[in-house]
């Protein structure tokens, strides 16, 4: 599982018909501190998070089980909005 | 998944008996305003992108849950043709 605050949303109609009624938000990854690491990246949005959101995501294979179907290409899914993060100084 | 531009088009005839049938598309990385990155994958093309379409790419064995691609020796499948972008600032 890894955080992300979502910077926006991509638009496709032509695309595979498992993906037909899914939102496809444009997630920036961040680290506990809710920094920016890393590129952004496309993920399935399973729980209608909005722009500007903290959320954390799933990726790899894992990330088709939160959906209602069989089969769909998919390798990143948002699973979660997060309220708090605490993270002990380390 | 990730963005990517279709800039060219892979035809091979010697390959995996499994990949026969399938359209494999050379996709640049590109960033949020679908500037070119000089990273690139080969996708399988599944939606019938044209060179010069921005699309999504899903890498790893999720590239394995199309139809197509099923069981087939495929890590990278193009997933659809990007209409538009919103992005907050």
């Amino acid at each position: 599982m890894f955080f992300a605050k979502v910077i926006g949303t991509v638009w496709a109609t032509r695309k595979d018909e498992n993906l037909r009624n899914f939102k496809l938000q444009f997630i920036q990854p961040l680290n506990a501190r809710r920094e920016e690491i890393g590129t952004p990246l496309v993920a399935v949005d399973t729980v209608g998070a909005g722009p500007g959101e903290t959320v954390f995501y799933i990726t790899a294979r894992e990330a088709v089980i939160p959906l209602p179907v069989e089969m769909a290409p998919v390798d990143a899914s948002i699973v979660g909005i997060i309220d708090r993060i605490d993270v002990s100084k380390t | 998944m990730v963005l990517g531009k279709v800039v060219g088009t892979i035809w091979a005839t010697r390959k995996d008996e499994e990949l026969v049938g399938m359209k494999f598309q050379i996709v640049k990385h590109v960033d949020l305003n679908y500037k070119l990155k000089d990273t690139f994958v080969v996708a399988v093309d599944t939606v019938q992108a044209g060179v010069g379409d921005v699309v999504l790419v899903t890498s790893g064995s999720s590239a394995r849950q199309t139809a197509l691609t099923k069981n087939r020796p495929v890590d990278a499948v193009i997933i659809a043709v990007v209409d538009k972008l919103d992005v907050s600032d």
